[in-house]
């Protein structure tokens, strides 16, 4: 589903990625770990299109197409879904409203029928239930006032609702207390299945014990150093990355 | 070409006798003292601090002619599309006032609501103090210019105590290109009543003309006013007005002052808080493009203690279009205890609009509360990226964002149907696959 290869990646002429290789097939999870700065979120950024990165060098296919070459809209319409580490305050639109569009946008760009109001708002509901959200959620601007917690669960009900083939969850997790956490993880393992693909990118191992990957990376320094199944996170967790990094050599080397 | 004041004053013979009132020698006189004072200040210039951002040496080259008298053969079908629901509705055609477009419906005993002229020919001493000869200087050559031309406008007086539930919308309607037109409304609100005016600027076709208003407001004792204004002038029109707000104790004022029209718009809001615990509310939206030229000047006075005035101006700027806005809040040594707080943020759509913001708060007194802020910016990229990362195309979250952006300020507005109006005028700007997502 996704193939990465040789990905250099840059911000303002600072190389952020330099030389992933990294394959995702249908159905699988993985989890892509590593020290702040090592490059995780840049990853997600880039592959769901934002301009802010310059790739330098390498290629990244999705379903078989050049990924790169997408708008970030086109890669929305063609499954890929980043849940965003801070997602965005939107003031002035409303939650539903997103969301609505979104799923028509998806639905036009598959030649679908929209979806009417009452088919609509039945499939989230039904999602909203599944995250633990009150209704007037729904009715409030896009992630202006929710806490925390409620600004990760409304990421997941978007994800929930719109079905992507490819999610990108960066750092998911992060700010979550356990109960909240747990509600998260039980929203992503509903949507586990055979044609879907998640990458998950998060720092501590702890979203792992809920989501259990079936590969687990380490990124140091712009590559990935290590890749294993999930006792690699486990490992990580007694030992942190204090060892990878220095496996993975010094800053600004070659790849 | 002979000088504006030569012009003005050939206009003013030519032209006086037909104004109302022309029969009052105090009128009279006012309204050459005012042409006694534009002959002597012209028109304001880049010069003076005050205008040194709006040039209006086009209005002065136009030569824009005082309109007939006479009918001008508008159909009430005409302006129905302008119309508000549940309104007094008070319609001035090219400055005059048109019963056969208007609607004044029952009013409560105390409330007086007419058209100027009319009060003039049956009560004019209702409007000596007002509208005669003043002894303090005018603010500006237009404020001469009105006092000597003032065709027609609203008077409104609310005894004490009388609240005025329909709002009063006054609808000025411009019909012909070259003309030069000049309003004046007067607004009495006496202890404890309430009233709210929409004040609103159209135009019948895309000519270029000169739209000069004044409003003069007294909010007494616990009164509560509200002055809403939507400006839709044609886009080669010149809109000059002044809204002057003298406010007593314990009276509540706000504004809102929608500004979407005019190829050249020029606001002076002067509110002064005069007695204690007086509160005003200045708000204010402009939207410009292509070639406008929007300045909005307010100056609040805190001249007295335990003043609050709380001012929001929002500004969205496209095109090569230029924006000023300029709010200067003086708390006077005498106004302990004053609470201001002013705010200015501006979306710049373009590289080549142009935004001149100046917050000034100027502070006599000791013991207050006051914030103000500036901001111009573009549309965040992050809240753009959001939109497209869940499938909405650029060009639409731009659209939806700057909706956004604006729409913070209709919002605001109490009164449905003008709220209405304006959500509607804001999303005819956007694509239509946006407009379901407001």
């Amino acid at each position: 589903m996704l193939d990465i290869r040789n990905l250099h990646v840059s911000i303002n002429d600072k190389p952020i990625l330099r030389g992933i290789d990294l394959t995702v097939r249908a159905g699988e999870v993985h989890a892509i770990m590593g020290p702040n700065g090592s490059g995780k979120s840049t990853l997600a950024h880039v592959l769901a299109g934002h301009e802010g990165y310059t790739v330098t060098a390498g290629e990244v296919r999705y379903l078989g197409r050049n990924l790169l070459e997408l708008s970030p809209e086109l890669r929305a319409r063609e499954g890929i879904f980043l849940a965003f580490q801070y997602p965005v305050e939107i003031p002035g639109v409303a939650n539903i409203y997103l969301l609505k569009a979104a799923v028509n946008a998806l639905r036009q760009h598959r030649g679908e029928p929209e979806l009417d109001a009452v088919d609509f708002l039945a499939l989230v509901k039904d999602k909203l239930k599944l995250m633990g959200m009150d209704t007037d959620l729904l009715y409030r601007s896009v992630n202006e006032g929710f806490s925390g917690g409620e600004k990760k669960r409304n990421e997941i009900l978007q994800m929930a609702v719109l079905e992507p083939r490819l999610a990108l969850l960066d750092e998911t997790d992060s700010g979550l207390d356990i109960d909240a956490l747990k509600v998260v993880a039980g929203g992503v393992n509903a949507m586990r299945s055979p044609e879907r693909a998640m990458v998950l990118v998060t720092h501590y191992q702890r979203l792992l014990n809920y989501i259990v990957p079936d590969q687990v990376h380490v990124l140091a320094q712009g590559r990935i150093a290590l890749s294993g199944g999930r006792e690699l996170a486990l490992e990580l967790e007694n030992r942190g990355y204090g060892w990878v990094e220095a496996a993975a050599g010094p800053a600004g080397g070659g790849a | 070409m002979n000088s504006a004041a030569d012009f003005y004053r050939d206009e003013f013979a030519r032209i006086a006798t037909t104004l109302p009132g022309s029969a009052l020698p105090w009128l009279r006189h006012g309204r050459e003292a005012g042409l006694a004072c534009f002959a002597e200040t012209g028109f304001p210039t880049l010069r003076q601090e005050d205008w040194k951002y709006t040039s209006v040496a086009a209005i002065e080259k136009s030569r824009f002619l005082s309109p007939p008298p006479t009918a001008n053969g508008v159909a009430p079908g005409q302006i129905d599309a302008w119309g508000l629901a549940g309104t007094q509705r008070l319609v001035f055609v090219n400055g005059r006032y048109q019963p056969r477009c208007s609607n004044i419906g029952a009013l409560p005993a105390g409330v007086t609501l007419a058209s100027l002229a009319e009060v003039l020919g049956r009560e004019s001493e209702r409007l000596e103090g007002v509208l005669g000869p003043r002894s303090d200087p005018y603010p500006s050559g237009f404020a001469a210019l009105n006092q000597a031309f003032f065709s027609d406008g609203v008077y409104l007086h609310l005894a004490a105590g009388v609240a005025l539930e329909t709002p009063v919308h006054l609808l000025f309607v411009t019909t012909e290109p070259g003309l030069a037109l000049h309003t004046r409304n007067v607004v009495r609100a006496e202890a404890g009543s309430r009233a709210c005016l929409i004040e609103h600027h159209v135009a019948l076709g895309d000519g270029a003309y000169l739209s000069n208003t004044a409003t003069d407001l007294v909010v007494g004792r616990d009164a509560e006013v509200e002055h809403l204004k939507l400006q839709q002038e044609s886009l080669k029109a010149f809109h000059v007005a002044a809204l002057d707000v003298d406010q007593q104790q314990g009276s509540r004022f706000v504004s809102r002052s929608f500004a979407l029209g005019g190829g050249l718009g020029r606001v002076d809001i002067r509110v002064g808080l005069n007695a204690e615990h007086a509160s005003c509310t200045l708000d204010g939206l402009y939207m410009t493009d292509g070639r406008q030229h929007i300045d909005h000047h307010t100056r609040i006075d805190h001249a007295q203690p335990y003043g609050t005035s709380r001012e929001f101006y929002k500004g969205v700027l496209a095109g090569a279009s230029r924006a000023v806005f300029n709010g200067r809040v003086i708390v006077h040594a005498d106004a302990q205890h004053s609470d201001a707080y002013q705010a200015n943020r501006n979306l710049l759509l373009s590289d080549n609009a142009e935004i001149d913001t100046k917050p000034q708060l100027e502070i006599y007194a000791d013991d207050v509360k006051c914030r103000h802020g500036a901001t111009v910016g573009q549309l965040d990229p992050e809240q753009v990226f959001y939109l497209r990362s869940r499938g909405v195309d650029e060009a639409d979250a731009r659209a939806l964002l700057t909706f956004a952006f604006a729409a913070e300020m209709t919002g605001r507005i109490d009164m449905a149907p003008l709220r209405a109006r304006l959500e509607k005028l804001l999303l005819g700007r956007l694509p239509e696959r946006v407009k379901e997502l407001v």
